[in-house]
């Protein structure tokens, strides 16, 4: 079930693709983050991901959590958008044999959950083939 | 100069062919694919909804007007299958492309008249020097009763333009708009699918409109069909928009870019919208431009638009939509269909 108050949270990373880069040692983190697990720095500039990367690696669910059985099997995968830079994703829109590593991929936005027939639409990104 | 500042188009990649809903109804396939003029329709996957077409096409708009989203002062999606029923689709594309929080939006509906009415209501804000930049959206994922004529047709897609006074691309010369009440199709609260008035649906309602509105532009802008370099009609099938064309004057060459119907199916509010988007990807500057929607209920909106020297810069900095139809498809089965589009209860 997703709560009004975590999807709202949610807008910036899932809607927008916003990470957190800390201003003292200039990593990146998606989704942003209060404390830099590197140098423990508190300050951070938002910036947004670019919508382009490639797959890094990828694994085919067969057996899903109850919310995503209707959509099973489906694939799970590691996306780098820009160098250290990666995100967890549904891939779809590919024949699963096909998908391999180092496939190019662009994030599309997508609907990521439907909280039942009554709840909330969740939204965020999942990665298609370039 | 008002007018057309980005634009940009978004289609699901998967496609029935209509041999594959015959056969589920045991139809006879080669009438209704001439009948209707149409090879195959889009479906959309079940993770892809009004709401996610229009912020794809939204970000394509944006990459060719190459503006801030923060500049645009208002929203309009038009749909007849918005997700919610009670909650609008314009403010999530409006956090999604980075608009909020000071933005005005709404979401239109009238039938497959609700994305060209957008697009009529925000080159009026701009105009009016309320705003520098609105944001029009046609997008639809819709639907036809099982084993009805709908079937065949009711696909998804959208189209997004960004309008404004500075760098348009495409300016608007004229509009026009034509309405009468018609109950030629119609959906009751509750219910699912829609209803139609089957024959009727043709001369007393779209035949009217359509051709009352482009006659109607055409006689206040004091300009004949040889004036257009290109003419987009509303597509509710292949056939009406060609015949429309004809009964008024057009060639079928002036009509061929904007004809998506044949193989892409009827987008609904995303229709002659995108129509326009592929004119726009091949058009040049000094083209003219006429567009008539149609919605039913009834009513059509008709524009001229005169495409300017921005155009060239602007084509190929996003998709363009016949190359984004023809690329990445993904047949589907009436099974699989079936199951995407919620056709199947399960409980
Ligand atoms: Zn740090």
């Amino acid at each position: 079930m997703i709560t009004p108050a975590e999807y709202v949270r949610e807008i910036p990373a899932h809607h927008r693709l916003e990470a957190g880069r800390c201003k003292k040692c200039r990593k990146i983190y998606y989704p942003a983050r209060q404390v830099c697990p590197e140098c423990q720095a508190r300050e951070f500039e938002p910036l947004s991901l670019p919508r382009e990367g490639k797959i890094v690696t990828f694994t085919v669910i067969r057996v899903a959590p109850s919310q995503f059985s209707d959509q099973a099997p489906y694939a799970m995968g590691i996306v780098e958008v820009q160098p250290g830079v990666r995100l967890l994703t549904q891939v779809v829109d590919c024949d699963l044999d096909k998908i391999e590593i180092g496939m190019p991929v662009s994030l599309e936005f997508r609907k990521i959950q439907e909280d039942g027939e009554k709840g909330v639409l969740a939204y965020g990104v999942k990665a298609v083939p370039r | 100069m008002i007018g057309i500042v980005g634009y940009g188009a978004h289609v699901p990649r998967r496609r029935i062919k209509v041999e594959e809903i015959s056969k589920v109804w045991g139809t006879d396939a080669d009438s209704y694919k001439s009948g209707l003029v149409l090879e195959e329709k889009s479906v959309p996957s079940s993770d892809e909804d009004t709401i996610s077409i229009s912020v794809e096409a939204a970000r394509n708009a944006l990459k060719r007007a190459g503006i801030d989203p923060q500049k645009i002062g208002a929203i309009y999606v038009g749909s007849e299958s918005h997700p919610y029923a009670v909650k609008p689709s314009g403010t999530v594309v409006a956090d999604a492309i980075g608009a909020t929080p000071e933005v005005h939006c709404a979401d239109f509906e009238f039938a497959c008249k609700a994305g060209s009415e957008a697009m009529f209501v925000t080159m009026a804000l701009v105009k009016s020097g309320w705003m520098e930049y609105a944001l029009a959206i046609g997008a639809d994922t819709s639907q036809g009763k099982p084993g009805d004529a709908l079937e065949y047709t009711a696909s998804a897609g959208g189209a997004a333009f960004i309008m404004g006074g500075k760098n348009v691309l495409a300016e608007i010369e004229h509009t026009y708009s034509f309405m009468t009440d018609t109950p030629d199709f119609w959906r009751r609260e509750y219910q699912f699918y829609p209803e139609h008035a089957g024959r009727f649906t043709g001369e007393p309602a779209y035949f009217k409109h359509v051709l009352g509105a482009a006659n109607g532009i055409m006689e206040r802008a004091g300009m004949k069909p040889q004036d257009f370099t290109f003419a987009v009609f509303h597509q509710p099938n292949g056939k009406f928009p060609l015949r429309a064309g004809k009964m008024l004057g057009f060639s079928r060459s002036q009509m061929e870019t904007g004809l998506l119907c044949p193989i892409i199916g009827n987008t609904y509010s995303g229709s002659s919208p995108l129509g326009l988007t592929a004119i726009l990807d091949i058009a040049k500057p000094g083209d003219r431009i006429l567009m008539v929607s149609y919605g039913s209920g009834s009513g059509s909106d008709g524009f001229i638009w005169k495409v300017t020297e921005r155009i060239r810069e602007a084509q190929d900095r996003a998709p363009k939509t016949r190359e984004m139809i023809a690329k990445g498809k993904i047949q589907v089965d009436y099974g699989t269909y079936a199951k995407y589009r919620g056709k199947i209860k399960t409980g």
